[in-house]
């Protein structure tokens, strides 16, 4: 009993501070990406790389001014990004990153906590998430930020049901609510995941999962909420300091969330593409060899000064993860986790690859589109599904 | 069992005193939110029950759906008129008479029915967990015993969302 304690503290711990890490880095990943996008190099000034602009930028949050508005709703308007931001990572605490592992004796998940009515769970708080921004932009008592509120509560709520219709077909191929055991029907190979496997292959389901979910976080194309052309910043214009980054934060976070449910869901979560036996061991040592060469050849064909320095330094950083993922003590817990955050990671790569492309839509063209194609198309992948799975079972 | 009662207390006195803030708030965002307390409060009794469907269920629809769009509807209509005015009537002898009536008619039945009430005997063995879990049995028992009500329920729903489109659709024109 003891030790269940000290193992959940320790692991909430390290899920906190990789979280919140991952929060911070992922902003500078999305500015880089668009970046990369529209020509130009990105964050590039503070550290190499820009690589230091995330601890930068939270120093500036922090010591801003901390501004409440005279003429706010004051307990709701203060309770509003507490809200956005205890909901958004809370739904973290049911989403399993690995399969169990012994670590010093004591055999554990590597997981808070695994409810079996976990995917419900992460819908339920996540259903929850939409009183923040609505609050927000209630409370402000501004007409920009009111506007903003009342427009992602209609989206949000809209796109909650193809959303969920489209998490209700895989579940019936795995037959579980807990999101440990959904991967474990998935395990072995690529034709075992939900997105491929008979006798309907959930790749409809996978899309509309997709596009609700840049809905559900507020991304573009469907960033309505704040479309900073018509709405000043949307629901957070009275916002400053650590409040502002906390609607900020639960942003990054839902996206973070939204892809750990795809890829659990639908992409086998932590299990390899093709069995350890055909080598799907070696796939990570590979990415990071070659990572570490590119660097190198780069470092030694410096388009900039300062980058002979830094350029070799991450390919030996890169050297060194290939070689740790080839020691065997650590390969049964770094494989399940690199499978996991690769596709979590080319999920959330997806979300800002669409933001360096497509223009916002229009709000009749979001409601029309959720209402009138995304829903319909949901409830008939749902119904074949259910026939398919009835035939076949 | 400690924390098990004092959690029980907890969640009743989120959702009473919830439910007469709900109703006692001038401003209709406030009670608004003081009732989705009171819904949580519900969730929470439901999850001591083990009953984590229902648990979620009651979160994802009330908490999450149908507050929001009373929520919605709130913030689209322009309250401040009405919550300045006075809002409460003073017709005290007709509410009292209804309460009377409606509290001896709650007496009589709980009377009629005393013999169906149990008050858990302390010490008693306490039931064996489920082999299924709460979501099975819930389902196998609305798909199988409760089929036609479930169905006939449903129908109504559609019947509802229909008519309520059609009116909305008269009004435009």
């Amino acid at each position: 009993m003891g030790s269940f304690f000290v193992i959940t503290v320790i692991k909430a711990a390290i899920v906190f501070a990789v979280l919140m890490t991952t929060l911070a880095y992922l902003q500078w990943v999305e500015r880089k990406v668009i970046a990369h996008i529209q020509v130009r190099p990105g964050p590039y000034r503070v550290g190499p790389h820009g690589l230091l602009q995330p601890l930068a930028d939270v120093i500036k949050l922090i010591t801003k001014e901390d501004l409440v508005p005279s003429y706010v709703n004051k307990p709701l308007y203060l309770l509003a990004p507490f809200l956005a931001i205890t909901m958004a990572l809370l739904s973290i605490s049911v989403i399993p990153f690995g399969p169990t592992i012994d670590v010093a004796g004591h055999r554990t998940w590597m997981q808070l906590t695994d409810l079996n009515i976990g995917v419900l769970f992460v819908l339920a708080v996540s259903s929850m998430g939409v009183y923040g921004i609505a609050l927000g932009g209630w409370a402000s008592n501004n007409k920009y930020a009111l506007l903003g509120g009342l427009r992602s509560s209609a989206q949000m709520i809209s796109y909650e049901l193809p959303l969920s219709l489209a998490i209700a077909a895989p579940l019936l191929l795995s037959n579980t609510l807990s999101l440990r055991h959904l991967v474990g029907t998935q395990a072995g190979a690529i034709w075992h995941w939900n997105v491929f496997r008979g006798p309907f292959p959930q790749i409809f389901s996978f899309i509309i999962f997709l596009i609700a979910a840049f809905a559900e976080t507020n991304r573009v194309p469907f960033d309505l909420p704040e479309a900073e052309n018509e709405l000043v910043a949307g629901f957070h214009t009275e916002y400053s300091s650590m409040k502002f980054a906390s609607f900020f934060m639960a942003e990054y976070a839902n996206m973070i969330t939204v892809s750990c449910m795809a890829t659990l869901l639908f992409l086998g979560g932590w299990s390899a593409p093709w069995p350890a036996e055909y080598g799907s061991n070696w796939v990570p040592t590979a990415i990071f060899a070659l990572a570490g060469v590119l660097a190198l050849y780069h470092g030694l064909h410096p388009a900039r000064r300062r980058d002979r320095l830094t350029l070799p330094v991450f390919g030996i950083v890169f050297f060194g993860i290939a070689a740790i993922f080839q020691l065997a003590i650590l390969q049964s817990w770094l494989l399940p986790l690199f499978w996991f955050c690769a596709k979590t990671g080319a999920i959330l790569f997806a979300f800002m690859w669409v933001r360096g492309t497509l223009p916002r839509f229009r709000y009749d063209q979001l409601m029309g589109f959720t209402w009138k194609f995304l829903f319909p198309v949901a409830v008939l992948n749902l119904l074949v599904t259910a026939f398919l799975v009835a035939l076949v079972g | 069992m400690l924390i098990d009662t004092v959690l029980f207390y907890i969640f009743a006195a989120l959702v009473l005193g919830g439910g007469i803030l709900t109703i006692t708030r001038r401003n209709a965002v406030h009670s608004a939110m003081w009732l989705i307390v009171s819904l949580l409060g519900v969730a929470g009794l439901y999850l001591q029950q083990q009953a984590e469907f229902l648990f979620a269920v009651q979160i994802v629809l009330y908490v999450g759906g149908i507050m929001v769009l009373f929520l919605f509807v709130i913030m689209l209509v322009n309250l401040d008129q009405a919550a300045r005015e006075r809002q409460f009537n003073r017709h005290w002898f007709v509410a009292l008479v209804a309460v009377a009536a409606v509290g001896a008619e709650i007496g009589y039945f709980i009377y009629r029915g005393r013999t169906g009430f149990h008050i858990a005997e302390l010490g008693a063995p306490i039931a064996a967990p489920h082999a299924l879990g709460n979501t099975e049995m819930l389902a196998d028992t609305l798909f199988s015993e409760y089929l036609l009500p479930f169905e006939i329920a449903s129908l109504l729903l559609l019947v509802a969302v229909v008519g309520a489109v059609v009116m909305a659709k008269k009004r435009i024109q």
